[in-house]
């Protein structure tokens, strides 16, 4: 279906130039552009689509029945869930929320501190300071994990809601947008101001500061949030306890037990569905809040 | 003297630091010390005296670069960095291409349903790796998959997505879904800071849409090119959860397929820790390399045009 969509753009490709010369006024939709967005949007909303029919299917009719048909077994499906291991799903889900708020929080106070010192502040070793933390950010993941590890297992802390929400509370990205967010929506003559005024420098912070930043730390917390929820691999270093998985690890765990019991396909489809809901409901909130302004900004500097 | 001033003078000195305290404390815990235990235990190996038995029987000594010149005698850790090049070199131009693309697309005149599309391209960003890499698991499966039906449908050969150089694809194709509209966003954003005089002025020039967004607009965007051409390096290299979730749907895919799951292999299956931080040092420092390499090319010709 898509190659028919390319062929009957194609012809319209060639008659964009003419367009510029002060376009007539008939012609009211950009074609081309239009089609190669929305054969974009197919192409992103395909998966989505299938998982929300293949949900609804039994174990049967997923590999009986054409795929794009609903099935009719929905309610049973989340039945199962449900019960399996006595609704360790949920669990899952309360965690990966668990992880994924709570860390979001941390890593946002965290980059708002560090964000507004670095952008107000002229003091020795700023940009060291600033450097050295930005580097973070091209360390692998599992290059950082794996000693983490074995460090957090002298620790005794192994296996336990510290062990994956601790490392992910600094976020050398989020330390990064807040400085530049600082910089632009603080200024230095309020911060003065405020001096002058007597106030103490966590006072300045905490009453002048940061309500200006609340709508930068935002997209941070945001940005953080979505990191944290998505992430995989540090909890698959750090746990062993499936009461303690966050959705990622604990679907992936399901479709490796399904690949040996095809049952458990339907199991592991309803779950991968519940887990994009709240995603996706965060995300028309993103919409909203997301200051897409300070990405760019980001590139400008 | 302690007057009030200097006092508060002193105060404002020691601000920033104590603001700076909590991301340096964790940093030091959380990535300084890992890094820097890493780096020792890539010089370290277990002497096993004896037949191994007894409490002092294995003894942890120097190793000197033993572990490095294992790493590089690796076939297995050369061959998934070989993957990961291949696997890269499709992603990171279909990916950026893609997403430029969309981003002129979005900013051409006249078109429709642009809030819709710019949605539902930036959607994937919210699905986790891991939940994105599932459902197109799903879709490459012949069981269940609506691409299997309609080729058999259609009578025509139906290749296994899951094996060989379409694995490639497959893998490939999972990256370039989760990650164009992010990037599609963050170009898109730059696109609108062009302020429109620039347009006007083209367009009295004679200029066509095609040649104001080839001479203009990409030329303006090219700061944001180079940062989303950064973070793409960088996620390819790290390349974890899509082929470490499709491993259980397919024996093509194994421990060792990209480097970093050798690693994962090393140190937590084959219980091997020196060897895996020695080549995790290695990866780190193979991206620090390419990222620094790029980065300076990058202002080098931004320089250069800038003359």
């Amino acid at each position: 279906m898509s190659t028919l969509a390319v062929h009957k753009a194609a012809p319209a490709a060639g008659t964009t130039p003419g367009t510029a010369r002060r376009p007539p006024l008939r012609r009211r939709i950009a074609l081309v552009p239009t089609i190669t967005l929305l054969l974009g949007a197919i192409y992103t909303l395909l998966p989505v689509a299938w998982v929300v029919i293949a949900s609804t299917k039994s174990g049967h009719e997923l590999f009986s029945t054409f795929t794009f048909l609903p099935g009719t077994g929905f309610t049973q499906n989340i039945k199962d869930l449900n019960a399996y291991r006595g609704g360790i799903y949920w669990s899952w889900m309360g965690n990966s929320a668990l992880y994924s708020g709570v860390g979001a929080l941390l890593s946002t106070a965290v980059s708002a501190f560090s964000g507004y010192a670095l952008a107000t502040y002229r003091f020795k070793g700023r940009e060291t300071i600033f450097n050295v933390l930005l580097a973070g950010v091209l360390m692998p993941p599992v290059i950082l994990a794996v000693p983490q590890y074995l460090l957090l297992a002298k620790a005794n802390l192994t296996d336990s809601y510290l062990s994956v929400l601790l490392p992910q509370i600094l976020s050398p990205y989020g330390v990064y947008l807040a400085r530049i967010y600082a910089s632009a929506a603080v200024p230095t003559d309020v911060v003065e101001a405020g001096r002058m005024d007597g106030a103490s420098e966590w006072r300045i912070f905490t009453r002048i500061a940061l309500p200006m930043m609340i709508p930068g730390m935002v997209t941070v917390f945001l940005f953080q949030f979505v990191a944290i929820w998505n992430n995989f691999l540090l909890p698959y270093i750090m746990l062993s306890d499936d009461n303690k998985f966050p959705l990622t690890l604990g679907l992936y765990t399901l479709l490796e037990q399904g690949s040996n019991t095809p049952a458990l396909y339907t199991l592991v489809i309803t779950g991968a569905f519940l887990a994009v809901l709240p995603l996706i409901a965060l995300f028309l909130i993103i919409q909203r809040f997301w200051s897409l302004d300070l990405l760019s900004g980001a590139v400008k500097s | 003297m302690t007057s009030p001033a200097s006092r508060k003078s002193y105060g404002v000195k020691g601000a920033p630091y104590a603001f700076l305290l909590p991301a340096t404390v964790l940093f030091a815990l959380f990535f300084a010390l890992p890094i820097g235990y890493a780096v020792f235990l890539s010089f370290r190996k277990v002497h096993v005296s004896g037949l191994g038995l007894g409490a002092n029987a294995r003894k942890e000594v120097w190793a000197g670069v033993e572990n490095y010149t294992g790493a590089f005698k690796d076939s297995e850790l050369l061959h998934g960095a070989l993957r990961v090049l291949g696997y890269g070199c499709i992603v990171v131009p279909v990916m950026l291409g893609l997403a430029l693309l969309f981003a002129l697309m979005l900013d051409s005149d006249k078109v429709r349903f642009t809030p819709f599309t710019r949605l539902a391209i930036f959607l994937p960003y919210a699905i986790p790796g891991v939940v994105a890499a599932l459902l197109w698991g799903f879709l490459y499966l012949p069981d269940v998959s609506p691409f299997y039906y309609v080729l058999a449908k259609l009578h025509l050969p139906q290749p296994n997505l899951l094996d060989g150089g379409p694995l490639y694809l497959a893998l490939s194709n999972i990256a370039v879904w989760g990650g164009t509209g992010f990037n599609m966003i963050v170009i898109y954003t730059s696109l609108k800071s062009i302020p429109a005089e620039v347009y006007e002025a083209a367009r009295l020039d004679g200029a066509t849409p095609l040649q104001i967004a080839l001479k203009i607009k990409i030329p303006m965007v090219a700061p944001s090119l180079v940062l989303t051409f950064f973070f793409s390096i960088i996620a390819t290299l790290q390349v974890y959860n899509e082929p470490t979730t499709l491993k259980p749907l397919t024996n093509s895919v194994d421990t060792s397929w990209s480097p970093l799951m050798k690693v994962y292999q090393d140190a937590f299956h084959r219980n091997d820790i020196y060897s895996a931080a020695a080549e995790a040092v290695l990866i780190a420092l193979v991206t620090l390399v390419l990222s620094f390499g790029f980065l300076r090319a990058a202002n080098r010709r931004n320089k250069q045009e800038a003359r």
